[in-house]
């Protein structure tokens, strides 16, 4: 029973990470329409960063680093090359993205090197703490905490929030929300700045021991994948489904790779996404327009 | 004052919507903008609200100015802040989120002191609006929706309001009604634009009127007398005696103090 309550809080732990990944990539996909493949990319770059500057600033500092160079990151690329590109179908925009994602990656993985096998999360990597009788790992629980409260905001701020109520306005219908005088650019613009915070901040746990494992940093970009499905599983345009779906994904990696094996855990994921799908077409929360006519 | 000058506009690289169609909208005045079906009404709000590129259209010539400031060359955004705001055609409310969201919406712009007595406003024209505050806006009916996408566009204070269509697709009631509400809403100071294919109504709430066709200014003048000209009888108000009669009872106020007209084109079945 201890055993299962331990994938149980290390499911949830993954999955708040994942559901971090996915919130991200949900907000950008709402206000710009576009699938943004280079969302791993953005994960590398801040835990890159954050790697980079640690040996001088310390750990804390190298982190804030991390996930603000994570944000400018996300806002270059939709400045420089989503915004000038008004007349392309989100499919062309989501294929640029495959571009980008490309080139950071292989820009990153060269300044590595095959050697460096870094890992961010000192202060929690690898230490375990007792939680209601449970030895778990400190990193999931950090994770967890961390990811609460930064999806309580982001959802506190969606709803009450000026930014919040021009991001949805403009996702319903751009041409009602240009004719309220909301600046399209800025709201395209701040979602894929969050988008790449969020990324920043993920990959502080993505790239420890505990969760990322297998080479460090550079892992952390193929772990983020998995947030896809957490973002499919949601429905791709519910900021509430992306939640869901991370921690869905995150459970079922831990209890496959638990019971099952740790190569099926990757697997299983997408299974849950399949049945998903299979089930509701639009995901979980994917709407159903509901309109009295 | 409102000038569109020589404008001409196209959809995409061939399909010409407007031709040197000029007009001018008076401070505090309604101005009707007939037309049929493809005639370049919604084109010609949306050369003024800069929501053409949005459509794939753009301005080929002339100019567009409000209070001698250039309007042709600004983003929505900007032409908003310039107190100049658009009703859609279709009414294009936010479905998905509250009716109160909806009113909250339009008053971004807005300075914040300026917002809660613009609801009030909005309110007070539309009791409707406070009681279904919570409610998607997609579940309002027709009539309703369309009072939100006007009560939206109140909220940032326009000095003229483009309406496109409002009585599309409402009940004669309802269209009466929406004409009682462009008077209510000009008695404030506001003035109005508006494009209608319901020209007994629009006639009914405008001072002046422009007839355009297939892209070109047909007519313009006076409201009442083109309500009285021949063609416009011919052409625009072959409408039904009973909606006619009803939105002449409904109207009565929004008329007070208006000058004579001429009984418009009525046919009795």
């Amino acid at each position: 029973m201890s055993t299962f309550l331990q994938v149980i809080v290390n499911g949830l732990g993954q999955g708040a990470v994942f559901a971090l990944l996915a919130l991200g990539f949900v907000i950008i996909y709402k206000a710009t329409e576009t699938i943004n493949f280079a969302h791993g990319s953005l994960v590398l770059i801040g835990g890159y960063v954050a790697f980079a500057v640690k040996p001088h600033l310390g750990w804390l500092v190298a982190a804030l680093v991390g996930v603000l160079v994570a944000a400018i990151a996300g806002l270059l690329i939709e400045r420089v090359l989503l915004a000038h590109s008004r007349n392309a179908s989100p499919d062309s925009l989501a294929i640029l993205t495959i571009g980008v994602d490309v080139i950071i990656l292989t820009e990153v993985t060269r300044r590595l090197g095959t050697a460096a096998a870094p890992f961010l999360g000192d202060p929690y990597d690898n230490k375990a703490m007792q939680l209601l009788g449970l030895t778990v790992s400190r990193t999931y629980v950090v994770a967890l905490v961390v990811a609460a409260i930064l999806i309580g905001l982001f959802f506190l701020a969606f709803r009450y929030t000026s930014w919040g109520l021009e991001m949805r306005a403009q996702s319903e219908n751009r041409e009602a929300s240009a004719l309220m005088g909301i600046r399209s650019w800025r709201v395209t613009a701040s979602a894929w700045a969050v988008g790449g915070a969020l990324a920043g901040i993920a990959v502080l746990f993505l790239a420890t021991n505990d969760i990322g494992g297998g080479s460090g940093l550079l892992s952390s970009h193929t772990v983020a994948f998995a947030a896809f499905p957490a973002a499919i599983i949601g429905g791709l345009t519910s900021p509430g489904g992306s939640v869901v779906g991370g921690l869905v994904v995150g459970l079922a990696n831990a209890i496959a790779a638990q019971y099952v094996s740790l190569d099926f855990a990757n697997v299983a994921v997408y299974l849950v996404m399949l049945v998903v799908l299979l089930a509701r077409p639009a995901g979980l929360f994917g709407k159903v327009e509901q309109l009295r006519v | 004052m409102l000038t569109v000058e020589q404008l001409s506009a196209r959809y995409g690289r061939s399909v010409s919507a407007l031709r040197d169609v000029s007009l001018t909208v008076p401070e505090g005045s309604v101005v009707a903008v007939l037309g049929s079906n493809g005639a370049g009404k919604s084109t010609l709000l949306r050369a003024i609200s800069g929501t053409l590129g949005l459509h794939g259209g753009s301005i080929t010539a002339g100019q567009i100015a409000w209070k001698g400031q250039r309007l042709d060359r600004l983003k929505p955004a900007s032409i908003v802040r310039h107190r100049v705001l658009q009703v859609p055609e279709g009414r294009q409310i936010f479905g998905r989120m509250s009716v109160e969201e909806n009113l909250r919406a339009g008053g971004l712009v807005a300075p914040a002191s300026a917002r809660a007595e613009a609801m009030e406003r909005v309110h007070t024209l539309f009791p409707i609006l406070k009681e279904r505050a919570g409610q998607p806006a997609g579940l309002l009916s027709g009539g309703e929706q369309q009072m939100l996408a006007i009560g939206r566009a109140l909220m940032s204070a326009p000095e003229i309001l483009l309406l496109d269509e409002p009585s599309l697709g409402l009940a004669p009631q309802m269209v009466a009604r929406i004409g009682s509400i462009v008077r209510d809403i000009n008695a404030t100071g506001t003035a109005v634009l508006l494009v209608e294919q319901n020209a007994t109504m629009a006639l009914r709430v405008a001072d002046l009127a422009v007839v355009l066709e297939v892209g070109e200014l047909a007519l313009q003048g006076d409201a009442a007398e083109l309500a009285a000209s021949d063609e416009v009888q011919r052409l625009y108000l072959g409408g039904h005696a009973e909606s006619e009669r009803q939105a002449e009872e409904e109207t009565t106020a929004a008329r007070r103090g208006a000058r004579a007209r001429r009984p418009l084109g009525v046919w009795t079945p």
